[in-house]
């Protein structure tokens, strides 16, 4: 057979004993912590993805919490203001309506009172009148019992000296 | 199959055959790389430049045990030493006249007989290198796990480390399954032990170990060993009551367990030739290339043979690697297949395997 393909004796068990050692050494010395560190650190990677992938979701979680908490302040801050801006309203309306009738109730007063002290003067003048139709009526009469003449010229002079209001 | 490699080894060996007919003296390009390719006393890393090897054989006289040179006279010839004689690479006990001693065997042939030889070859040399080396690198690199536990790894340790985990990742978790783990140690001893031969043979003067079939007959049968040891229930029941098969192929005319059984033989016998013939076919054709510069005796054939050889050198340098890989590769599909746990799919796909059904009750 040709030697190429003729197993030798020697290198058969050089080999095999060769080979199971260095499998033996290798494994336990070599490949088994190798596999152990390579194993804990992915095992160490994944447990802080995993964390990390958690914080996020924590944190999106707390975002979204925000965004309500945001949310709903801001309705509440809305309806605040429409309330107040309502309320403001009012007051101005009750204010101006209150304004209002005081003015008309004023404007009122003040008509009954020019009317009342229209009156009044109307009486004291009408008074005033008789009063001075009286006293010229009386000064008259006695002049007319005088001269005709003289008792023209005062009431002329009267009339003159009285200004009728 | 005995013919079919025999075959391949004929076609592969046909410049061998070829040059030896040439006359004494002159180039045989056939005996120069059958020399490189295979196994020897003494380590040769260039014409003349030899380290002598120790010879260890057990036989007539006990343990025997000395250094290589003493086969070589100062000419550098051949010489028999203490009733042992080396021809063609192999020792035989020595006759009176200095030949090999020959006895006839059962079937009336002349044979050459010889005592038990553990010599510490070139092979064997290149072997501890690379084991000194693995241990080396990889005890290295598990004292760096432990030293920057839990941090990224540094210098050789990141070089090393992707290749492991590609091992692991690749190779044993998507071909084993759930069960890696217990396969681990051996794809990654196998993996790098070829890896690191294959390139230790690429080096000028390097041996050319994992292309030599002893090598890798033993890393095929403790494949296998591990292969039928780590069998499950259901790896058996597909090799002795196939699924899926008529009864009268298991029971009647037994050929199903009978291809199954020499299947469990292919499988290794495939991965040792597979290896084997990569790893030397690479080397002689690198030989073959530096050879045409002798061939033709010229000087101009030079370059153009160094651009070739350089070029499948690199070539080699990635074949190394794929070996190392397809063996690994292999390896981890046949554990896959005799630790895999065959549930529904037995029945590949009718619907008609009766222990499909059975196994759900």
């Amino acid at each position: 057979m040709n030697p190429l393909v003729t197993p030798s004796l020697g290198l058969l068990f050089w080999q095999v004993v060769t080979f199971l050692v260095v499998l033996f050494l290798l494994s336990k010395f070599a490949w088994k912590p190798i596999m152990k560190a390579l194993r804990e650190r992915e095992d160490n990677i994944d447990a802080a993805l995993s964390m990390a992938e958690k914080a996020k979701l924590e944190m999106q979680a707390l975002k979204a919490d925000n965004e309500r908490l945001l949310t709903e302040a801001r309705v509440e801050r809305d309806r605040i203001l429409k309330d107040a801006s309502e309320a403001a309203t009012n007051l101005v309306e009750t204010a101006r309506a209150k304004a209002t009738e005081e003015g008309q109730r004023m404007i009122e007063q003040a008509r009954i009172s020019i009317v009342n002290e229209k009156k009044a003067a109307l009486t004291e003048v009408k008074n005033l009148a008789a009063t001075l139709s009286i006293d010229i009526a009386e000064k008259l009469i006695r002049r007319e019992l005088q001269d005709e003449q003289a008792q023209r010229a005062l009431v002329q002079s009267y009339l003159q000296d009285t200004h009728l209001s | 199959m005995k013919k079919i490699l025999v075959f391949l080894l004929t076609v592969l060996t046909f410049s061998a055959q070829a040059a030896e007919s040439t006359e004494e003296g002159k180039f045989s390009p056939g005996d120069m790389i059958m020399h490189h390719i295979g196994d020897d006393y003494v380590w040769e890393f260039a014409h003349g430049v030899t380290l002598p090897l120790p010879v260890i054989l057990y036989g007539e006289k006990g343990l025997d045990i000395f250094s290589s040179s003493n086969f070589y006279n100062e000419h550098h010839e051949l010489q028999p030493y203490n009733g042992y004689v080396n021809e063609h690479g192999h020792i035989y006990y020595a006759n009176e006249e200095g030949h090999p001693r020959t006895t006839v065997n059962a079937k009336g042939e002349e044979e050459h007989v010889g005592p038990m030889d553990f010599s510490i070859t070139k092979n064997v040399a290149s072997m501890f290198i690379s084991v000194f080396l693995l241990f080396l690198v990889f005890l290295t690199i598990a004292g760096a796990y432990k030293k920057n536990r839990g941090k990224a790894p540094r210098g050789i340790q990141s070089f090393f480390e992707p290749i492991i985990v590609f091992v692991r990742d690749d190779i044993a978790k998507t071909n084993i399954g759930p069960k890696y783990e217990r396969f681990m140690p051996y794809l990654l001893t196998v993996f790098f032990f070829i890896w690191f031969n294959n390139l230790l043979g690429l080096i000028p003067g390097g041996a050319n170990l994992t292309g030599n079939i002893t090598v890798t007959l033993v890393l095929a049968v403790i494949t296998l060993l591990i292969t039928v040891f780590s069998g499950n229930k259901s790896y058996w029941g597909h090799i002795f009551n196939t699924p899926g098969v008529p009864w009268w192929l298991k029971w009647g005319i037994p050929i199903m367990p009978l291809v199954e059984v020499i299947g469990i033989f292919t499988k290794p016998f495939s991965l040792m030739v597979r290896l084997f013939a990569n790893i030397t076919a690479g080397h002689i054709i690198i030989l073959s290339l530096f050879s045409l510069i002798f061939i033709f005796e010229s000087m101009a054939i030079g370059p153009l043979s160094v651009a070739f050889a350089t070029f499948m050198n690199f070539l080699e340098l990635f074949v190394a690697l794929l070996q190392a890989y397809i063996f690994t590769l292999l390896s981890a599909m046949y554990f896959g297949g005799a630790v895999e746990e065959h549930d529904h799919h037995d029945d590949m796909g009718f619907g008609d395997a009766p222990h499909a059904v059975k196994a759900s009750h």
